[in-house]
């Protein structure tokens, strides 16, 4: 392992295979949280800080807990099935971690995240970047750095999409039907758009 | 229990996907052949369906305060034993789906329809609500597919082993679709498309414009 190989996979998580645009994970509150800029900023931070923790501890729990669990002894059962339910139920016991801490330190943020604090627990993008970690075989450093700018990568789809929907929602008309959700799914296919032009970036 | 309300809106006024506007992750990105839809709805439909009668019939047990961790665990109980089933009879479709056969344990409909009508409601029209939410999910995935794999491949029905060794169907000649469809952008483009058609249809069935504004939150 070097330095070039997570420059390439902190690259290809922001820019070439960014969550949002590229592998449609973190839909949901990517849609639902970007009308204001600051809320998709705090929201885009707190999914950074659970993706990266949530690879961290899934990394571990993987592969002491599940793959080979040395607590039943050397020829310990290989417990691989469990993986969705483990890091799900890891996932959510995160979440909670993070919320009450925010309760306490930033209130603030707390309050304006509000509904979606909880539902980072069934972001697709958490339990994607774990599972992904496993399908690629990570080691312990590279989980964590996957996970950290993958979530740099939704901090920085949603920054950018809640600036864009910002100034559309005052300014623009638009025919009723297209009014509200379907007008903000064009606006992200067509920033999805200019991301493909990321992926002629060669990795080394 | 009404089955003939709870199908008409599973299919249309309370559809998961283009109403309700639950699990899109799923929706834009799988849709680019046929048998992908088709796998990922019948996958959903029956997960949806066990996992909504287990948890109405356990919902005097599960304790309010910890109950999303309670459907978690059920959901992905059953996520588990449709994953293990894909891998050893459908490895290609379980190739191609890949990641998302386990995401399904964050899809937002099958958490969303445990909170908001099996917690409430008996078994029985637990288990219908699962069957018909689901094939309203089902419908909207195969109709995604088939306009994307039309539109971007210029096939239909692409995906099924036994019909041109999975390359569909081709109508259009060979590079004359839009290969944009079939990338991440067509996936947001057509959605909006299906969800703007559908505020159209039910606003003007409905006529009113109250039911616009519900719709468009």
């Amino acid at each position: 392992m070097d330095l070039t190989s997570l420059f390439s996979i902190a690259l290809g998580a922001i820019l070439i295979n960014n969550f949002i645009f590229a592998q449609f994970l973190g839909c949901c509150p990517f849609l639902g949280v970007s009308k204001k800029v600051d809320t998709a900023i705090g929201m885009g931070l707190a999914v950074t800080f659970v993706m990266g923790l949530a690879s961290a501890v899934c990394w571990v729990v993987n592969e002491y807990l599940l793959v080979n669990p040395a607590i039943f002894g050397e020829e310990g059962p290989n417990l691989a099935f469990m993986q969705t339910i483990a890091f799900i139920l890891v996932i959510a016991a995160l979440v909670q971690f993070v919320e009450m801490f925010l309760k306490k330190s930033v209130p603030s943020l707390y309050q304006a995240l509000g509904i979606y604090l909880p539902l980072i627990t069934t972001n697709c993008a958490v339990l994607g970047v774990v599972l992904l970690n496993v399908q690629n075989d990570y080691n312990f450093i590279e989980s964590v750095v996957y996970g950290v700018t993958g979530g740099l990568g939704f901090l920085l789809a949603i920054f950018l999409f809640a600036s864009v929907r910002e100034r559309l929602d005052a300014t623009m008309e638009c025919p009723k039907s297209f009014e509200g959700f379907p007008i903000a799914l064009v606006t992200a296919g067509l920033l999805a758009l200019s991301f493909m032009g990321f992926s002629g970036l060669s990795v080394f | 229990m009404d089955i003939k309300r709870q199908f008409k809106e599973g299919l249309v006024t309370q559809n998961p996907v283009l109403v309700q506007l639950l699990g899109m992750c799923s929706t834009m990105a799988i849709t680019t052949v046929f048998f992908n839809g088709v796998g990922m709805g019948l996958s959903v439909l029956v997960i949806l369906t066990c996992s909504n009668i287990v948890i109405s019939a356990l919902r005097k047990v599960i304790p309010d305060s910890i109950r999303i961790a309670c459907f978690v665990v059920v959901i992905a109980t059953f996520v588990t034993i449709v994953d293990l089933m894909l891998q050893a009879f459908v490895p290609a479709l379980a190739e191609s789906l890949g990641v998302f056969i386990p995401l399904i344990v964050v899809n937002c409909i099958i958490l969303g329809r445990a909170e908001a009508f099996c917690y409430k409601n008996g078994v029985a029209a637990s288990a219908v609500d699962g069957v018909f939410q689901g094939i309203g999910y089902t419908w909207v995935l195969v109709v995604m597919c088939l306009v994307r794999e039309f539109l971007g491949n210029g096939t239909i029905l692409g995906g099924l082993s036994f019909l041109n060794d999975g390359e569909g169907i081709r109508i259009l000649p060979e590079g004359v679709g839009a290969l944009g469809i079939s990338l991440p952008v067509g996936g947001f483009l057509v959605l909006a498309c299906l969800i703007a058609f559908m505020q159209w249809a039910l606003s003007r069935n409905e006529g009113k414009k109250t039911e616009t504004e519900e719709v468009a939150k």
